[in-house]
């Protein structure tokens, strides 16, 4: 136990050093002991961290080599790739070229950025659907929630500028149906399309600009509201799954320093690893393939990145009658129908359901323990229906690519995804409810009878029963440690007096929702049922098949 | 004689009889000089008769017998020449299995003469777009960066911008051009096969049609995809699924490898 080596002597020098000026003993005593809970699901937003740092990190290469210009030059003759030989580009599309054949290591740079750009989408999502069908998003982190779901937004917005920057046709083809966006918003739009591109698509400006909001602004804002997501998970600390020994007053887990520095810190080289290995094996945005942008060429295949391609399907799912000449004024309704008003409808939908949710429940507690998703048949099912509708709208911008792929004519396929993108998430919604319910349903049954075990008892008096193994203590506090919730209840419209309360109607409509989401449920096991199926002993079967049958029929008179 | 024609100069039929020697000087001329469209080289009388046999047994049931086509059936071929009837028994799409929105290429049911003998009896029928030669069809010697551009411009909102193929309408759709050979993309611009567009001679000249085939045999060079895997060259879609796939895939398996550990 010598510490008066000169190693521990520099180590507990420079420690004092940081701990007497900036308070560092302070702040690695708050993190560093910082409980971490043990699930693979807390790792998913983890994911989205480490791709946008790869991101940045792959990002500053490339500003090295890319020329946001929209000058226009003749590739060189001498030149990769062959066929781009002497033909006539904007210096963007040509930088772009040369960082991916002419600069060492250029082409999986790009590559890899292009690849964790994909990836920080779909860990995002990833992230955020776990949050929403575990309830993560409840009090105290509703404002955690908005945070992350404006990252997602600035994600795309990222994912966008970015995209467009080599001014290839296949991006220059998405900037135009940005360009028909804009301009199919009332009044404004023609004025905020020529703000935009700086006069008539596309310009010579718009390559500079998007340049400027790809590498500065979007990553700053990022950067910015990264740090507050993660401010507010230390403030807030950490969700954990239900368990023994868990609550809404303790967090159980290990702590950040060690278990979790190695864990997270080995995990930011696996994301980087796998982007690596993606970048260096498959090839994405083949910009050669498509050509420099000209406003005249448009490829069979045009899609967005597939962050994007839900905005692309409920363009082409929207027939294009609804379009209107008023007095001189065109009002393009089929524009702006499926590009504006159904995405901003889901987006409000999405940033605004903890806060419906809250309404709803009128609970005002914190929840730190998390649901189990089956626990909350309506919200999962809400879940999986929004899921649905964004799924159906990005098979319907895929539809050219399932009808090579399947035989499929496009026709039947658009007439198909028009009517599911309806049908379909109500489908999910009813679909998914049900099947918690079910789950749930078993949960109480396996609570009440224990496990089967296969083995079959003959008594003396001839009687042949099952033996059912009781479950274990751990066992049954998962499937019964949540509370039941219950619709909220309205007294009468009027007080004892005959007066009229006031916001009964508002009271009401509150009631209506909290029925929709409540009236279905199955409860936990309490106590008492749990004790007297004990009781009964050999007859519990009898007993609790009849206390099921009466919420089976509670349930399915809601139906 | 001189003095008959002298007089006859102004008979009131002399301007028909000049107009009649007029429309043979111009039909003479335009005999001689006109662009010699068609005509199978080297096809001789035997290869005629021999398809014409092979015609009756195998399309005459619906181009009918003298292969004028039956109406809501199958179009007349008089006149469409031997580059058409290459194009379309040399990738199997003739004779058809089925009555289906498109003929789809499929396992060739003649050998290459017969195919020759087939294409030599319909271009007998009247004169059409003849089979290329090997110097048209020459990828070396076309210039793929102009190939790019015309490909793109005419051809790329249906086949893709690297000719991976796309959909069309109702169950039809522009075929993936990786697997065809450079005489038959030639053929199927001359003669526009199906739901494609004729592109002649006067709208994309026999030049640049060479480059396309030289654009479009760059896109199969072993360089073709420096990236690596080009899953398909379909664009964003493919890419989107395998980042969900592989990416996605690999990451949740390695969380649930992080995370497995205790409770």
């Amino acid at each position: 136990m010598s510490t008066t080596t000169p190693l521990a002597k520099a180590a507990g020098g420079t420690a004092d050093f940081f701990d007497t000026r900036v308070g560092a003993g302070k702040m690695v005593k708050e993190f560093a002991r910082k409980v971490f809970p043990d699930h693979w699901s807390f790792l998913l937003g983890e994911i989205a961290l480490y791709s946008f740092v790869v991101l940045l990190l792959t990002g500053t290469f490339l500003t090295m080599f890319f020329v946001p210009s929209m000058t226009e030059v003749h590739y060189p003759e001498d030149a990769l790739p062959v066929a781009m030989r002497g033909v006539e580009m904007s210096e963007a599309f040509a930088s772009t070229l040369n960082m991916s054949f002419h600069v060492r290591g250029g082409l999986l740079m790009r590559q890899i950025h292009h690849w964790a750009a994909l990836l920080f989408m779909a860990s995002i999502v990833t992230h955020m659907m776990r949050v929403f069908f575990t309830g993560a998003f409840r009090k105290p982190r509703e404002l955690n929630w908005v945070v992350g779901f404006t990252i997602l937004i600035l994600g795309l917005a990222a994912g966008f500028t970015g995209y467009s920057l080599p001014d290839d046709v296949l991006s220059g083809n998405g900037l135009r149906i940005t360009d028909g966006v804009v301009k199919s918003i009332p009044v404004i739009g023609s004025y905020m399309s020529f703000m935009i591109f700086g006069g008539e698509f596309p310009g010579t400006e718009i390559i500079p600009r998007l340049f400027t909001a790809h590498i500065l602004l979007v990553p700053a804002l990022i950067l910015a509201l990264i740090a507050v997501h993660l401010v507010l998970i230390v403030v807030h600390k950490h969700t954990q799954y239900p368990g023994p020994g868990r609550s809404n007053r303790n967090v159980v887990g290990y702590p950040l320093f060690p278990v979790y520095v190695a864990k997270a810190g080995g995990f930011f080289f696996v994301v980087f690893g796998v982007l690596a290995i993606m970048g260096a094996t498959l090839a994405i945005n083949s910009v050669w393939a498509y050509g420099p942008y000209d406003p005249s060429p448009v490829g069979a295949g045009a899609q967005p990145d597939w962050y994007m391609l839900f905005l692309e399907g409920s363009l082409r799912l929207m027939p294009g009658q609804p379009e209107f000449v008023i007095a001189g004024y065109t009002i393009s309704l089929n524009v702006l129908i499926p590009a504006v008003v159904i995405p901003g409808l889901l987006f409000t939908a999405l940033a605004a359901y903890p806060f419906l949710e809250a309404w709803v429940t009128g609970d005002k507690r914190e929840h730190h323990v998390l649901d189990r998703p089956r626990n909350v048949p309506t919200r999962t099912g809400v879940g999986v229906a929004i899921l649905t509708a964004f799924i159906i709208l990005v098979l319907a911008g895929s539809n050219d690519i399932l009808a090579t792929h399947f035989n499929l004519s496009i026709n039947s396929i658009t007439w198909v995804f028009r009517f599911l993108f309806f049908a379909g998430p109500v489908i999910a919604f009813i679909v998914t409810k049900r099947l918690c319910l079910a789950l749930q349903r078993r949960d109480r049954e396996l609570v009440l009878h224990g496990h089967e075990t296969g083995r079959v008892v003959r008594f003396a008096s001839g009687e042949y029963i099952e033996v059912h193994q009781p479950l274990t203590d751990h066992e049954r506090w998962l499937l019964v440690g949540h509370e039941p919730v219950r619709p909220l209840e309205i007294g009468p419209g009027e007080n004892e007096r005959g007066v009229a309360r006031p916001a009964y109607k508002k009271a009401v409509r509150r009631s209506k929702l909290s029925n929709f989401f409540f009236a279905d449920r199955v409860e936990p096991v309490t106590p008492s049922e749990l004790a007297a199926s004990h009781g009964h002993g050999e007859h519990e079967e009898i007993e609790s098949a009849e206390s099921n049958e009466g919420l089976l029929t509670n349930a399915s008179t809601r139906g | 004689m001189v003095k008959a024609l002298a007089s006859a100069r102004r008979h009131r039929f002399a301007p028909v009889v000049l107009m009649l020697f007029a429309l043979l000087a111009v039909g003479g001329i335009y005999a001689v000089a006109a662009p010699q469209a068609a005509v199978a080289d080297s096809a001789s009388q035997d290869d005629v008769t021999e398809g014409e046999k092979l015609f009756q047994a195998n399309c005459a049931s619906c181009h009918g017998p003298s292969a004028e086509g039956r109406t809501d059936v199958a179009p007349s071929l008089i006149g469409v020449g031997a580059a058409s009837v290459h194009f379309q028994v040399s990738t199997g799409r003739m004779p058809m299995a089925a009555n289906a929105p498109q003929a789809p290429e499929k396992g060739v049911q003649f050998s290459t003469e017969q195919t020759a003998q087939l294409a030599a009896y319909v271009a007998s029928l009247a004169p059409g777009p003849a089979i290329p030669d090997g110097e048209q069809v020459d990828p070396a010697l076309g210039d793929a960066a102009n190939g790019m551009l015309v490909f793109r411009t005419n051809c790329a909102m249906c086949h893709n911008a690297v000719g991976a193929g796309g959909a069309l309408s109702e169950g039809k759709y522009a075929p993936s051009l990786f697997n065809s050979t450079p005489t038959e993309i030639y053929e199927a611009m001359l003669t526009g096969p199906q739901s494609m567009p004729v592109f002649n001679d006067e709208n994309i000249t026999p030049e640049a049609k060479r480059d396309v085939i030289a654009y479009l045999m760059e896109q199969r060079a072993d360089d073709s995809s420096p990236g690596g895997a080009n899953l398909g060259a379909i664009g964003p879609v493919s890419e989107g699924m395998w980042v969900w796939i592989i990416g996605m895939g690999a990451l949740i398996g390695a969380s649930v490898w992080i995370g497995a550990k205790s409770s």
